[in-house]
């Protein structure tokens, strides 16, 4: 049960019983779909960019508690920071969850409340769930007009037709 | 009695609770040993080589057939084609016949209980040829509704495909009283036996049928090999599937016949370790009995359904017992298929989560996704003990609630 209760903290169960920022952003300048094809999950993400700056973002999906608590917390994480910013965190994150940089993330000052995610690296078939809100959240920013956000969209996430081509 | 000292991996992994054999089986030590008895004696090119060890791999090839086709009571066994599997039995149907024979304005008939495998050849096919796609709807229980079926099927109906069991709900078809609707107007029957083949007496010869489609990676055959059952006369007059190696008779330079069934179909060098593992799962089940099958995995059915159905939050889908094969399709209150799948793989209890590719179904059903636990010869009550105990701790990890 050790590794279980890593996984499903009491942060990430609050985060997928109440998601933070969940629900459509009506004045977004940008927005991506997330789909896990595997299991069915999938999400949205509207991001309102000033600038360079996130100045919104907010998202809808209906997935596992790993997915929802997932990008729940990153849509608090991100809000306020520059595109570059979010781009550096998601290559950080995404490292953390596959297991690449080695916890003590709990106390890894950059992730914040994303460290309680960390014990995905435990659970591989996982990952992907982790993630999901996070290739999401580039491809809406990449979507907005005249932003993007360093990295790569994973296969699965799109930005809707007419969109200017990411990086 | 549970057959789980025969499956090789499960006595290796003792403490494994292998609960998803309606995506695939474990093997038993029967086949895995005709296999390698076939490969260290017997094996070269069926067909091809002018030597002895050629014609004995030959010889195993037809006999593998002899015996898969008696398996499903099947006189004429030239008319069994080796496959891939179901996918593969029925995009050759769809696409060797189907492009043939659908026209503009023709109706194409499904059910919602379809795997993406008996849906989306179909689905396409009539996109393709500008014919009418329809799918009959089930019942609250997850029946096939043949009230709907009759209002669906009409003159212009060219073919209706149906799968014998539902992988995601477990409902057995009524596949007498869906081929009598379809005959009385002349359609075409394509059967997706998939989740029937391993589970309980098929017996093509007196189903009013035209096509049954299997896998054998599902009745404890190798992956990579499987079948379809079609009627002679409408085999006959199809056109090959894919070209090549083996399905000839004669090559011009500008015209080229075809050989005769099955070997029309089996185009390039055949899957020959495959089909003699085919067999021997066959022969396996035979031993058991189908009918011992069907009642071993009915009575955990009923137990696990009952069970998981008396847990608060706990939801089942699907019909009863008496018309479900061995599959448990549900969803636990507040608590992600694919969570409690993590959850109780810890406890070495592996199920499936998902849409079980069918996703009209699920959408239907209003679910993203649902938690489904499918029995087989190996399993017994302490697998459903361990599912019980698992769904159970899960929601004491994620409400809390006393175990
Ligand atoms: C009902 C049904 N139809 C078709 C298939 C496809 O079988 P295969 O993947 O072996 O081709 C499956 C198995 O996944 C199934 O359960």
């Amino acid at each position: 049960m050790g590794e279980l209760r890593e996984l499903y903290q009491s942060i990430i169960l609050d985060h997928n019983r109440a998601p933070r920022n969940y629900g459509a952003l009506p004045d977004a300048n940008g927005h991506a779909d997330g789909r896990n094809p595997l299991c069915g999950d999938e999400v949205t993400v509207w991001v309102k960019m000033d600038g360079e700056r996130i100045a919104d973002v907010r998202f809808v999906g209906g997935g596992c508690a790993i997915s929802k608590a997932s990008a729940s917390l990153m849509t608090i994480a991100v809000k306020g920071k520059t595109a570059t910013e979010v781009g550096t965190l998601a290559d950080h994150f995404q490292a953390v969850v596959t297991g690449q940089v080695a916890a003590p993330a709990h106390t890894d000052p950059t992730l914040g409340r994303l460290a309680t995610l960390s014990g995905v690296s435990q659970f591989p078939i996982r990952v992907k769930c982790a993630t999901l809100a996070w290739h999401a959240l580039r491809a809406a920013i990449n979507s907005a007009p005249g932003t993007s956000a360093p990295g790569t969209s994973a296969p699965g996430t799109s930005a809707p037709l007419g969109a200017p081509p990411g990086q | 009695m549970s057959h789980r000292a025969d499956f090789p991996l499960l006595v290796r992994q003792p403490t494994l609770r292998y609960l998803d054999s309606a995506a695939t089986a474990q093997k038993p030590a029967i086949v895995l040993d005709a296999v390698r008895e076939f490969y260290e004696t017997s094996y070269a090119n069926p067909h091809r080589g002018a030597y002895a060890l050629s014609g004995r791999a030959t010889e195993c090839y037809h006999d593998a057939r002899s015996r898969v086709a008696r398996f499903f009571g099947l006189r004429d066994a030239a008319c069994l084609i080796f496959t891939r599997g179901t996918t593969e039995s029925l995009n050759l149907v769809a696409t060797a016949w189907g492009t043939h024979n659908i026209q503009r304005g023709d109706e194409i008939v499904v059910t919602r209980l379809e795997h993406h495998a008996n849906f989306v050849p179909w689905q396409q096919l009539a996109l393709a040829r500008g014919a009418a796609f329809r799918i009959v709807e089930l019942t609250p229980d997850g029946q096939v509704d043949l009230d709907h079926l009759r209002r669906v099927v009409t003159s212009r109906t060219k073919v209706v495909a149906v799968a014998h069991v539902s992988n995601a709900l477990g409902t057995i078809t009524p596949l007498a009283e869906i081929a009598s609707v379809a005959r009385a107007v002349g359609a075409l029957v394509v059967v997706d036996g998939a989740q029937s083949a391993p589970h309980m007496a098929v017996d093509v010869d007196t189903l009013d049928i035209d096509f049954y489609a299997f896998s054998g990676h599902k009745m404890g055959a190798p992956t990579g090999i499987g079948g379809l059952i079609g009627r002679r006369a409408i085999l006959e007059t199809m056109s090959p599937y894919q070209m090549g190696g083996d399905m000839i008779e004669l090559v011009g330079d500008d015209r080229t016949s075809w050989n005769v069934l099955p070997h029309k179909f089996e185009a390039g060098t055949p899957n020959v370790g495959g089909a003699v593992g085919l067999a021997a799962a066959a022969g396996y089940l035979t031993s058991i009995g189908m009918a011992e099958v069907r009642r071993h995995e009915q009575a955990l059915t009923a137990v696990a359904t009952e069970r998981l159905a008396s847990i608060p939050g706990v939801h089942v889908y699907g019909p009863d017992a008496a018309h479900r094969s061995g599959v448990v399709s549900f969803t636990v209150d507040g608590i992600h298929a694919h969570d409690l799948a993590t959850i109780l793989d810890q406890d070495g209890v592996c199920i499936r989560a998902g849409h079980h590719c069918a996703q009209p179904l699920l959408r239907r059903l209003g679910v993203g996704a649902t938690a489904r636990a499918s029995f087989f010869v190996y399993n017994d009550r302490t697998d459903v003990d361990a599912l019980v105990a698992g769904v159970r701790s899960a929601q004491a990890l994620f409400h809390g609630a006393a175990a």
